[in-house]
């Protein structure tokens, strides 16, 4: 494969272990193409966070193994050696986090923050860097930049700071941005503002990025394609429309039908999965969600599902017959 | 909806359940060493009743002053001017002391894991508040394991736990049945579902309209979330820095605001069709610090409608349809707003 | 009451039937917080290293009258300062040709009563000034606390060797002056963790429930306090044993013949040159036992981190 076409991300049977036996993320093969965004959604404890924090290298070495390949821009992430790490991080790859206050450092201007990653990784002179900061700040449309610089993180509101973190993470220009849940802390007003600047900078800066959430509704604003995690798998994909508009696996049928939409008569009630997720220590032999699933068999009980590992809408159930068939379709739709 | 007769009401059912008026409370903040104080206005004159068997919705962004509401309320944190009534009696006055009102009045906070204190065991937990009314220890708990069976968990499993066995969805379920533990009359829902995960919230929501429907509940449910509100709640109301800027039936409120607020809110919500994303943000910049709240609307310099009136005049909710009212210069008949004569003319 | 919560599901099946307990289920018990920290107390061999080391030397202080090789008491002239591994003598004889080992042994009696007492009775006066502060909040906080500080601004064994000096020497007026130095140090750290438990939703919800104040700092309060500042207090215990000693160093404390160990330090000073092993056991003695205290009080902490 030459460069162009090689996907910018490919993660292969992905699986993160922590001490005690949680296998937080097991088996996860996940591809992003260059200019795709990828939204990876699911409830807490479904692995989502883990695998963003594995294509960082993030999760505590001593205390989680990871296993399985992950690729990006022709790396092997997994091989990286310390240094090139550090440069991979921040350079190749930039996060954002849900907690703008808990990422940037409290004691050093925002502005300087800044210009340290600049210099730090491309050995710019200081005027240089500060002038990268300042077109950063105009370009996440932080008003009166110049100002702004010069402010610690505790003295912006909490709307400034996602901006300002996200300044941080694209002033060294990264190929792959990754976000864990990063509008999820902000009031409705500001979240949609920021959804649509993450959209707005991916498009024009021709970035990658994978977008961690629990809102299917954050996820469909932004995202190319979605992954839909449950129990440490991916058990969906497809493009925001297939997931949304016809969902094959019967968790994200539960999770699109339980949403509470006003269109409801008063007095109805909601329409629930049963049941919690599994304990991930000791998960079920077969398919995680079977416990909780409508369609359940002994088959799904006794074998895990398997999933083609094409691109195009998938889904890893075995009561779904159509997700393969559909695939052919899934091409031509996405070229 | 006809509550269920219930010995302890007075007013009949036609007499509000909480009346709220002109409720104020201004949290002093200390700035630096000298006496320059400033001032939070968390809720700054607020009016609204809650009736007999409705669920009443209070939305807002943080900051907002809906949960400082519910402190008020349930007397948690002292008003500063206003009055609090509970089925026509004052809260904490003589025909209603406190400890009376609050058998009748109870709370669900938003962080499950804090509200339950992690050294007793659930069943202890619930059995509290029956305990301090003089309910025998025996009985109490017995009673403990009947609601927890109620809110759908297996007292035999879960009784002699701690809370940090326990999940989200499960500890938010204890809580619910530690406020109903006193049997109340009245439960405020302080965010009390948005800490959980999608599917969870949603066996919640239907635990809560069981348990409305079986024990005559009247709630007051706290959220930023239009589509749970509007779902759960009979009436709504929108609060922006420490106002009420619109109330009214849910259906009205969110399917037709009339406060460019609410209708600002609404278009924020995340669009759920891929083929129809949001394109333009309806609010620039974040919600404005309540230390220093705008003069006139407190909401024009982020309004689309917003004109030199709006900065100097302050609009009271006034009525614009059945039991629907707005607090907005464009909306009142005869102010001085260029949009508001058209709409008296268009109701005419 | 038999209904399952889930009243409008997917159709979905009951749980797999392993899962559904039996018919008359019996009640599950879970071990408590304090069965946690227990077990994870079990599993630090530190902790469990230094509280058997602690174990063992209160065991030997308490049965000592009865297992002391010979008279703590009884000296002789020609045999003093014998070196360590003599054959009459294991640990050597002090300046006054008294067996070291035994009066070691019942030396730790009144050392680890006055290093254990003063933080016992400050743990219970601290905590209670602290816990009363943290919970009402307000002027009295401001009060307590203010006046509190004023101790803080005498270095500890100033305050301790100032307060004996005062009311003159002695075992109970050397105990009271060490409380005295506790009290301020434990009612801090009483305040602070009250403080943060205050503002816990359950304390909210137990006032919401009509509770007196006296009934929720009791049931609510007491048992999420009390093990944070245990913790400290045992912290404390080594410093205490040190000051006590300093104390009776000083000729503030206890009283020769008595054998202590601070005092029989100060006494055995002056055969620092002639038989330098002999004259450090006390110090010895004293080292082990507080950093015993220190290393266990670690290990109580690092066992209470456990989730709540």
């Amino acid at each position: 494969m030459s460069p162009e076409t090689e996907p910018l991300v490919k993660v292969e049977n992905l699986a993160v272990a922590f001490r005690g036996g949680v296998r937080a993320v097991d088996g996860v093969d996940l591809t992003v193409r260059r200019g795709e965004v990828v939204a990876l959604i699911g409830e807490s404890g479904s692995g989502k966070s883990v695998t963003l924090r594995a294509i960082m290298r993030l999760n505590p070495e001593r205390t989680s193994r990871v296993e399985g390949r992950i690729r990006v821009a022709g790396q092997d992430v997994m091989a990286l050696p310390k240094r090139a790490l550090a440069d991979f991080r921040g350079r190749t790859v930039a996060m954002i986090f849900q907690e703008p206050l808990l990422a940037l450092d409290p004691v050093y201007t925002l502005g300087r923050q800044i210009a340290e990653a600049v210099r730090r990784h491309e050995g710019v002179s200081e005027a240089e860097a500060r002038a990268r900061a300042l077109a950063m700040f105009e370009r996440v449309r932080i008003p009166s930049p110049e100002r702004r610089l010069d402010a610690y993180p505790h003295e912006m509101s909490g709307g400034m700071r996602q901006r300002a973190m996200i300044a941080l993470a694209l002033a060294c220009r990264p190929q792959l941005l990754l976000a864990d849940e990063p509008t999820t802390a902000l009031d409705a007003t500001v979240q949609i503002q920021i959804l649509l600047l993450l959209r707005e900078l991916q498009r024009e800066l021709g970035l990658s990025a994978i977008f961690v959430t629990h809102d299917l509704g954050a996820a469909v604003e932004v995202a190319d394609r979605i992954a839909v995690m449950y129990a440490g798998r991916i058990v969906e994909e497809g493009s925001a429309r297939q997931v949304v508009l016809s969902p094959q696996h019967p968790y994200t049928v539960g999770l699109l039908k339980s949403r509470a939409d006003g269109a409801l008569a008063k007095g109805a009630r909601l329409v629930t999965i049963p049941g919690s997720p599994p304990d991930l220590a000791r998960r079920p032999p077969g398919c995680a969600f079977a416990p909780r699933c409508p369609l359940a068999d002994e088959a799904c009980r006794r074998d895990p599902p398997v999933v083609s590992p094409a691109p195009g809408h998938r889904a890893a159930c075995w009561r779904v017959p159509g997700a393969d068939a559909a695939e052919p379709a899934q091409r031509a739709d996405a070229a | 909806m006809t509550p269920a007769l219930d010995p302890r009401d007075r007013g009949g059912p036609g007499q509000p359940l909480v009346s709220v008026r002109g409720l104020v409370k201004h949290f002093p903040i200390k700035k630096g060493l000298g006496r320059a104080r400033a001032v939070v206005q968390a809720v700054d004159g607020i009016d609204f009743d809650i009736l007999k068997g409705e669920t009443l919705g209070v939305v807002g962004e943080s900051g907002c002053g809906k949960s400082t509401t519910a402190r008020l309320l349930m007397g948690l944190i002292p008003h500063d001017r206003g009055d609090l009534l509970f089925d026509g009696e004052a809260i904490g006055g003589r025909d209603l002391p406190l400890r009376d009102f609050r058998r009748q009045a109870q709370m669900v906070f938003q962080d499950s894991y804090s509200s339950l204190n992690p050294r007793m065991t659930i069943e202890a937990s619930i059995s509290f508040g029956p305990r301090v009314h003089g309910t025998p220890a025996r009985r109490a708990i017995e009673e403990a394991r009947a609601l927890l069976a109620r809110v759908g968990l297996e007292p035999a499993r879960f009784a002699g736990r701690y809370p940090h066995e326990l999940s989200g969805g499960q500890r938010q379920r204890v809580n619910i049945a530690r406020a109903l533990a006193l049997n109340p009359r009245l439960v405020v829902l302080d965010e009390a579902v948005s800490a959980l995960d999608k599917s969870v919230e949603a066996q919640v929501l239907n635990l809560l309209l069981d348990l409305k429907e079986e024990f005559g509940l009247t709630y007051l449910f706290i959220s930023h979330d239009l589509n749970v509100v509007r779902f759960i709640c009979d009436r709504v109301a929108v609060m922006y820095l420490g106002r009420v800027v619109e109330i009214g039936p849910a259906e009205a409120v969110l399917g037709a605001p009339a406060h460019p607020y609410t209708a600002a809110l609404l278009a924020s919500m995340p669009s759920l069709d891929p083929d129809r994303r949001t394109e333009e943000p309806p609010l620039a910049g974040d919600p404005p610090n309540p230390i220093d709240p705008p003069s006139g609307c407190r909401f024009h310099p982020r309004c689309a409608w917003g004109e030199p009136v709006c900065a100097k005049e302050d609009p009271a909710l006034a009525d614009i349809g059945p039991h629907h009212a707005v607090a907005c210069l464009a909306r009142q008949p005869g102010a001085a707003h260029s949009r508001a004569p058209l709409l008296e003319r268009e109701a005419a | 009451m038999s209904a399952p919560v889930q009243t409008a599901s997917l159709t979905a099946p009951a749980l797999p039937a392993a899962a559904a307990p039996a018919p008359a289920p019996a009640f599950e018990r879970s071990p408590g917080y304090w069965g946690h920290v227990g077990r994870k107390l079990l599993r630090d061999p530190v902790a469990i290293g230094a509280g058997l080391v602690i174990l063992t030397i209160v065991a030997v202080a308490i049965l000592s009258p009865w297992i002391t090789p010979m008279d703590p008491y009884r000296g002789s002239m020609l045999r003093r300062l014998r070196p360590i591994g003599d054959p009459t003598y294991i640990l050597g004889s002090d300046e006054l040709g008294r067996d070291m080992l035994s009066r070691l042994m019942v030396a730790g009696r009144l050392s680890l009563f006055m290093g254990v007492t003063p933080v016992i009775l400050a743990f219970l006066i601290g905590s209670a000034i602290g816990i009363v502060a943290g919970y009402v909040g307000g002027w009295l906080n401001t009060i307590l606390m203010r006046t509190i500080d004023v101790f803080f601004a005498f270095p500890s064994v100033l305050l301790a060797i100032a307060l004996s000096g005062a009311l003159g020497a002695g075992i109970f007026n050397a105990i009271v002056s060490l409380t005295c130095v506790f009290v301020p140090q434990i009612a801090r750290v009483a305040e602070s963790v009250t403080t943060q438990i205050r503002q816990r939703d359950y304390v909210d919800a137990a006032r919401l429930s009509g509770a007196s104040s006296f009934t929720i700092v009791r049931v609510q309060v007491l048992g999420n306090v009390l093990g944070p500042i245990f913790v400290y207090a045992t912290s404390l215990i080594s410093v205490s044993m040190i000051l006590a000693s300093g104390l009776s160093f000083l000729g503030l404390g206890v009283k020769p013949p008595e054998p202590e160990w601070g005092l029989m330090l100060n006494t055995l000073r002056t055969a620092i040159y002639v038989n330098p092993l002999v004259a450090a056991l006390p110090g010895l003695a004293i080292f082990l036992v507080s950093i015993s205290f220190n290393l266990f009080s670690d290990g109580l902490r690092s066992a209470m981190e456990v989730k709540e």
